[in-house]
């Protein structure tokens, strides 16, 4: 092939990349500036980080006008590997918010800890450029690339307090099963593309449909092969049991600001992945990974709600709370595929899993910001014990931790019960009364795990009754998250329609066609 | 012409092998070797098929696993390090301050 690259990549192209272009830029520009400036003024990073994030998220909302003023629903950049739809759209925004609450939390607490380096704002930009790389890519080998780019960048965040021990453990942990499940994964992925002959996810979704068909709807040994190590790899990213082990230690040894932004941002992204994997590429599957699935979820509500229950370190409680919620999510996925398309369990399943990472980027992030500022000059501050007597000490910060510890039970007039209502809802338009039941008697059951906290902070006396300092970026972030939380579950409209738009587009494009 | 079965088969074999040496091993080091040959496996399956195809993708996914490779490297043996100088063991049974 002859002639120039402009043949190849045009000016759409780079608009539709412009937001990770620009990430990629600040996140650049900060490694530099860090050499220039004295130890303390580097909370100035956090502002330049702060400032590439905001404009990353004009450079989205460009898109967005863009595309909604051609009334696409969606359009293909980079000869067809990367696709901006409203899906990929979605979950830009929430790294984004993600990234943002995280930065705001991080200064106060990297300056305790005498590990204030420019490199973990960069290395945050860094990981959210390779997340948006994920929820849009559409061919296996950008959604690697990406993968990978956010998981080296949280590997080394997991273990940026070099001199602990527990820190140096977790980013170990982390570090070699991360690695050993991408190998997993891209293994599954080197079996599709022998059987399809492509990397793009539409056209193996095509030349798997018509190979199935060929063989009179019977799905092959290798397929099957290559969607247990695909899902085996998606499934330890996502963290469901029996693939989770990585998790709680990853959680507990990392920055209580990095656990925070892992639990949302990472989680999110693992997300889109496997969304984009699941539903796009390997749809002719479905048949195969729905039972998978169920028994996933069943393990994984189950395990992770029996493990929550004994922990009295509250990052790995709440570790183990994360990985229950992945269950839920699985239960929207499970409804979602088991149906035919067009069915309404297809998009309150869709609907339900996106509602549910929505709120439970505010609520957690929430709950870790108040676990995060718990950490002061001589407290670690992650057991139980120091969280008890918070009301005393801390009353506003004690009301907003039980907010969000009820929002994360799923009580009604908070954003978590929205999350939840979706995905039990779909469960019951598709059939699975067992599943739906058991669901909401592990949703009450993760009551109690909740209320030891809240039980800890307001009844139980502080073993230091000194006020707790909390820094202005704390406040801005507690606010933002509180808020937040409180206002989805009592005005839902707004967000549901905003989780609609991200969804009928997809429908009306990639879903839709793919689906015919 | 060698036939791609022989190919896969060896790359099955890697790819087991680096399975097996993750899981049974306990020398952190050996352990990132055992993931490296995995992920030559992976790399061997790919060029493989692509061959098989006549498609170039195969062969970019390839390039792309060696960059992440290199990349795991230098980040995991400089997280190695960092655990060496806390602990000044490298077998990961000893790295249990963490756990239920």
């Amino acid at each position: 092939m002859t002639g120039n690259i402009s043949q190849f990549f045009t000016g759409i192209d780079y608009l539709l990349s412009l937001p990770i272009i620009l990430l990629t830029l600040f996140a650049l520009g900060i490694l530099l500036i860090d050499l220039m400036i004295p130890t303390e003024w580097k909370w100035t990073n956090a502002v330049t980080a702060f400032v590439g994030i905001a404009f990353s998220a004009a450079g989205v909302l460009k898109i967005q006008y863009a595309l909604d003023q051609a009334h696409l629903s969606g359009q293909q950049a980079f000869m067809g590997s990367m696709v901006v739809d409203h899906f990929a759209i979605y979950f830009w925004y929430l790294f984004l918010a993600g990234a943002a609450i995280s930065i705001l939390v991080s200064v106060r607490y990297l300056e305790i800890e005498h590990e204030h380096h420019g490199e973990f704002y960069s290395l945050l930009l860094f990981s959210v450029v390779g997340m948006m790389v994920m929820a849009s890519g559409f061919d296996v080998v950008l959604i690697f690339i990406g993968l990978e780019l956010m998981a080296i960048s949280t590997y080394v965040l997991v273990g940026f307090l070099r001199t602990d021990r527990r820190s140096n453990e977790a980013a170990l942990k982390y570090l070699l099963l991360g690695a050993f499940s991408s190998g997993i994964f891209a293994y599954g992925l080197s079996l599709f593309y022998g059987l399809t002959g492509s990397t793009n996810l539409s056209a193996i979704q095509q030349r798997l449909s018509r190979e199935i068909a060929l063989n009179g709807g019977k799905i092959g040994p290798v397929a099957i092969l290559a969607l247990l190590t695909v899902s085996t790899g998606l499934l330890f990213k996502i963290a469901a049991i029996p693939f989770h082990q990585w998790l709680p230690d990853a959680y507990e040894g990392a920055p209580t600001s990095v656990t925070g932004f892992m639990s949302v941002a990472v989680k999110a992204a693992a997300w889109a992945m496997l969304l984009r994997i699941l539903l796009w590429g390997l749809y002719p599957l479905r048949t195969v990974y729905v039972p998978l699935v169920v028994f996933v979820s069943i393990a994984t509500m189950t395990g992770a709600n029996l493990a929550a229950l004994t922990q009295n370190n509250l990052k790995r409680l709440l570790a183990y709370s994360s990985i229950a919620h992945v269950g839920y999510m699985l239960l929207g996925l499970v409804a979602l595929a088991s149906v035919e398309y067009p069915d309404a369990a297809f998009f309150d399943g869709f609907k339900g899993i996106l509602m549910y990472l929505l709120v439970y980027t505010f609520m957690n992030l929430g709950a870790f910001a108040v676990i995060t500022s718990l950490r002061q000059r001589d407290v670690i501050g992650d057991e139980i014990d120091d969280i008890a007597g918070l009301f005393s000490r801390a009353p506003t910060e004690a009301v907003l931790m039980l907010i969000f510890l009820l929002s994360l039970a799923g009580i009604p007039p908070l954003a978590g019960f929205y999350g939840k209502y979706f995905i039990f809802l779909s469960l019951i338009e598709s059939g699975h009364y067992v599943l739906a039941s058991l669901g909401v008697l592990y949703a009450l059951f993760g009551l109690y795990y909740y209320m030891r906290i809240a039980n800890a902070m307001f009844m139980r006396e502080a073993m230091d009754g000194t006020r707790l300092p909390i820094s202005v970026g704390m406040r801005v972030a507690l606010g933002v998250t509180a808020l937040a939380t409180v206002f989805i579950g009592v005005f839902p409209e707004q967000f549901i329609r905003a989780v609609n738009w991200s969804l009928n587009i997809s429908q009306t494009s990639a879903i839709a066609s793919l689906m015919r | 012409m060698v036939p791609l079965s022989y190919y896969l088969a060896l790359s099955g074999f890697l790819f087991a092998c680096g399975v097996t040496g993750f899981l049974i091993k306990r020398n952190i080091i050996t352990i990132f070797m055992s993931i490296e040959l995995m992920l030559n496996g992976v790399n061997l399956s790919f060029v493989a098929f692509a061959a098989q195809w006549h498609a170039l993708s195969g062969q970019v996914f390839v390039f792309f696993v060696m960059v992440v490779a290199a990349a795991e490297a230098a980040v995991g043996l400089a997280i190695i390090i960092a655990v060496f100088r806390t602990r000044e063991t490298l077998n990961v049974d000893r790295v249990n301050l963490l756990k239920l």
